[in-house]
């Protein structure tokens, strides 16, 4: 429990229906701030004396379990390495990958529980054999089934999410008013939880080393230069400052980061639309669909991120990696980040971009 | 009715407070007025101050009564460093155990990083004895910069009593004055506060059968002490505030009826005590026992560190199984931290953090011991297994499976 109404309500749920609830909130930081400010920042004592108030009102224990070496491991390092290795991480999905859903799913079960209940906004709906698939929300607006892409058969066979069938956040919010939680009001979390002030680029020059480098054009010709590659993202266009400008007179856009050259490449905004995307680090959200195993292309919609339109594609698995071929071209795929693939509500599975392909630019 | 064995936080309130409590709650009057309500509360209030001061081995006039043991502490502490400071610039070293209670640890430490104080940190053996050979060459060391001594008469955690007398006379030798955090203690184990020599004593009521929020500090009569909190200049000018008639009656009314019964309890509960140490090593043979042996320790404390098990994930499951225990050590924001007197006491980080505590007063029974002996091998087979999965997952992830996979290929 983050201390936030959305887990707040998860909880309530989940004890009104007859479970054995545990109220855990987990410590990311051994340093908590004391107040929140605003919708940054999280794991501040205030955070954590709201999900201890809200456990006590609901009558169920209450925990604090201190997870800030693994989160800091698995979850802040990870997050650097990326951004150094010039990728673009999901930190929110990798915290649900090896935290929520595994060291602290783990420990539960040693302790006796049989999941993991939080206040995502998504679905899981199980077969009768017991086989677990994910869905989206009943509220797509508000819809987190992306950021739960990344869970296995074997995580979300211990997932439970009350919040499933909302029909909207106001709804939870009435519902924590009228249940006397006082976090009914409490303003939603967006940013990143580490980055308390939001500065992700400020955040990072403190941690990667920065090296200026060579701003190149699509055809290689250098058009400025820049203080560090790792400080830009792919679809990024303001801050470049170029010295050059282009044939054309059109603004360009971050295509590409090299970080073995520390070269970062721009480009016409029409060579940011993406036809193909190559996934690696596949993984099945449920069992995998039959084409998975034989290999035959299959028609989904992919998704990049997590509050991204979701557009018509056709995938296959190549080896141990994944293709997916866009109907309609998507702006701003940049590696690291991950797509996940849907079959109308249903997640299929996700990939990490490896490799993100623009028919444009390759017939250049 | 859960099995409480967590008496060392707090213990079940004495009828004979409860009496006087309610009482004295019933009646209005602000001991400081002049008029006949005011005389009778005032009446209540030293006739409290009296029974407390005996209970103590003190002289009524040396119980200065506060809002509870943090409160005395505070108030000695500093007060002690100021008046000393102030009669004297030179004296800004502050001698101080290193397993105190976070009420003189944390005010020590801000006197360092507020009022230039340099704290000298007493180091203690592996059982929590403060090391007198220290203390006594500290105290050699240029004592006319030290502005005071403060050690506890009893540890909070690993129930280790310290020999309080003995550093008494050493501090006295090189004319520093000392103070000791004797909440523990007091009702548990005779305290004489004349007998020690002391010069400042924190004592607390709700860890003697007295209502939580009032407690005293004893402090000898010639000693001076610059205030923490001003005011209307109640309780020697040392400790402003309207005094609270009916905790402070409800304190002494503990302290009158633990006093009585001191020799007998406290023995009734060290070998009560002593059959819970037991059994848990039979129960549990890789249990390590910490703090002193026998009588080296409160009668109602009994300490464990258990290898393999997350203090917390043992809390949990004994609490489940109605037995309420304790990790021993304080917490922010209820995040676990390995215990400062473990570490002091030489233990490495992973072993403190099996700690459990367990607290016996005086409604404690039989059945209490029989209760946790029945459930702790159960509860500490799943505390280490769950302790297990802070390090390397077993749950299948995306990134296992992918790591897998490129093992395979």
């Amino acid at each position: 429990m983050s201390g936030g109404v959305d887990s707040a309500v998860a909880a309530a749920r989940a004890v009104e229906a007859g479970h054995d609830v545990v109220g855990v909130h987990l410590a990311l930081s051994r340093m908590p701030g004391t107040l929140r400010t605003g919708s940054r920042g999280c794991c501040t004592i205030e955070d954590s004396r709201d999900a201890w108030r809200a456990c006590d009102i609901l009558g169920i224990p209450y925990y604090v379990w201190d997870f800030s070496e693994r989160f800091k491991e698995d979850v802040v390092q990870d997050f650097i390495d990326e951004y150094a290795a010039g990728r673009t991480p999901n930190p929110c999905m990798r915290c649900n990958e090896r935290i929520k859903f595994a060291a602290l799913l783990e420990k539960a079960i040693a302790l006796g529980f049989d999941a993991v209940c939080t206040g995502h906004y998504a679905k899981v709906i199980t077969d009768s054999d017991g086989n677990p698939e994910l869905h989206r929300a009943a509220d797509w607006a508000k819809d987190q089934s992306y950021v739960l892409g990344v869970l296995t058969h074997e995580q979300l066979k211990h997932s439970m999410f009350p919040l499933a069938d909302t029909p909207s956040k106001a709804e939870v919010r009435a519902e924590a008013q009228r249940r006397g939680l006082s976090v009914a009001n409490k303003p939603d979390s967006h940013d990143i939880c580490f980055i308390p002030d939001g500065d992700t680029a400020g955040w990072l020059a403190e941690k990667i080393q920065m090296t200026t480098g060579d701003i190149v054009d699509e055809s290689g010709a250098k058009v400025g230069e820049h203080p560090g590659a790792n400080a830009f993202t792919v679809g990024q266009r303001r801050g470049l400052k170029l010295g050059t400008p282009a044939a054309d007179g059109k603004p360009r856009f971050v295509l590409e980061i090299r970080p073995k050259e520390n070269k970062v490449v721009v480009g016409p905004e029409g060579l940011l639309a993406i036809d193909e995307i190559r996934g690696i680090k596949v993984s099945w959200a449920g069992l995998p669909i039959a084409e998975v195993a034989t290999g035959e292309d299959f028609d989904c919609y992919a998704q990049v991120r997590a509050h991204g339109d979701p557009v018509p594609a056709s995938a296959r698995m190549a080896g141990d990696g994944l293709v997916v071929t866009l109907a309609e071209p998507l702006r701003g795929v940049a590696p690291g980040q991950t797509v996940v693939l849907y079959q109308g509500s249903r997640v299929l599975g996700q990939a990490t971009i490896d490799a993100a392909r623009s028919l444009q630019r390759a017939e250049l | 009715m859960p099995v409480y064995l967590d008496h060392a936080a707090t213990t079940t309130l004495a009828p004979e407070a409860l009496a006087a409590l309610t009482r004295e709650l019933a009646r209005t009057g602000n001991p400081s007025s002049l008029h006949g309500s005011g005389r009778r509360a005032r009446r209540s209030v030293e006739d409290a101050r009296e029974t407390l001061a005996a209970a103590a081995g003190a002289h009524p006039s040396e119980v200065i009564f506060t809002s509870g043991g943090t409160e005395a502490d505070n108030l000695a502490v500093k007060g002690l460093y100021w008046a000393r400071r102030a009669a004297d610039p030179a004296r800004t070293r502050i001698l101080c155990s290193a397993v105190e209670h976070h009420a003189v640890l944390d005010t020590v430490e801000w006197l360092e990083r507020h009022e230039d104080a340099e704290v000298c940190w007493l180091p203690v053996d592996a059982q929590g004895l403060v090391d007198l050979a220290v203390l006594e060459a500290e105290l050699s060391r240029d004592p006319a910069s030290i502005a005071l001594v403060t050690v506890m008469w009893a540890n909070n955690e690993v129930g280790t009593i310290q020999p309080v007398a003995r550093m008494v006379e050493l501090a006295h030798a090189a004319g520093v004055p000392v103070h000791s955090d004797a909440v523990q203690a007091f009702g548990s184990v005779p305290v004489d506060f004349r007998g020690s020599g002391l010069d400042a004593m924190s004592v607390s009521g709700h860890k003697i059968g007295g209502p939580v929020g009032v407690g005293a500090l004893i402090l000898g009569r010639g000693v001076k002490l610059t205030p923490v909190q001003h005011g209307g200049g109640q309780e020697r000018d040392v400790r402003s505030g309207t005094l609270d008639t009916a905790s402070i009656a409800a304190f002494a009314a503990a302290a009158e009826a633990v006093a009585a019964r001191l020799p007998e309890e406290s023995a009734r509960i060290a070998a009560l005590r002593d059959r819970l140490v037991d059994g848990v090593m039979a129960a549990v043979p890789e249990a390590v026992l910490r703090g002193a042996p026998g009588a080296g320790r409160l009668p109602g404390n009994a300490h464990f560190t258990f290898p393999g098990c997350e203090g917390d994930s043992l809390l949990f499951l004994l609490d489940l199984a109605g037995v309420e225990s304790s990790t021993g050590s304080a917490c922010t924001a209820g995040v676990p931290r390995p215990s400062h007197v473990l570490l002091a006491m030489g233990l490495d980080e992973d072993t403190a953090r099996g700690a459990q505590r367990f607290t016996l007063g005086h409604s404690s029974t039989d059945a209490d011991v029989d209760a946790l002996l029945a459930a702790l091998p159960g509860a500490c087979a799943q505390a280490r297994q769950a302790g297990m999965a802070g390090h390397e997952s077993s749950i299948q992830t995306a990134g296992t499976l992918a790591r897998q996979a490129s093992g395979r290929s």
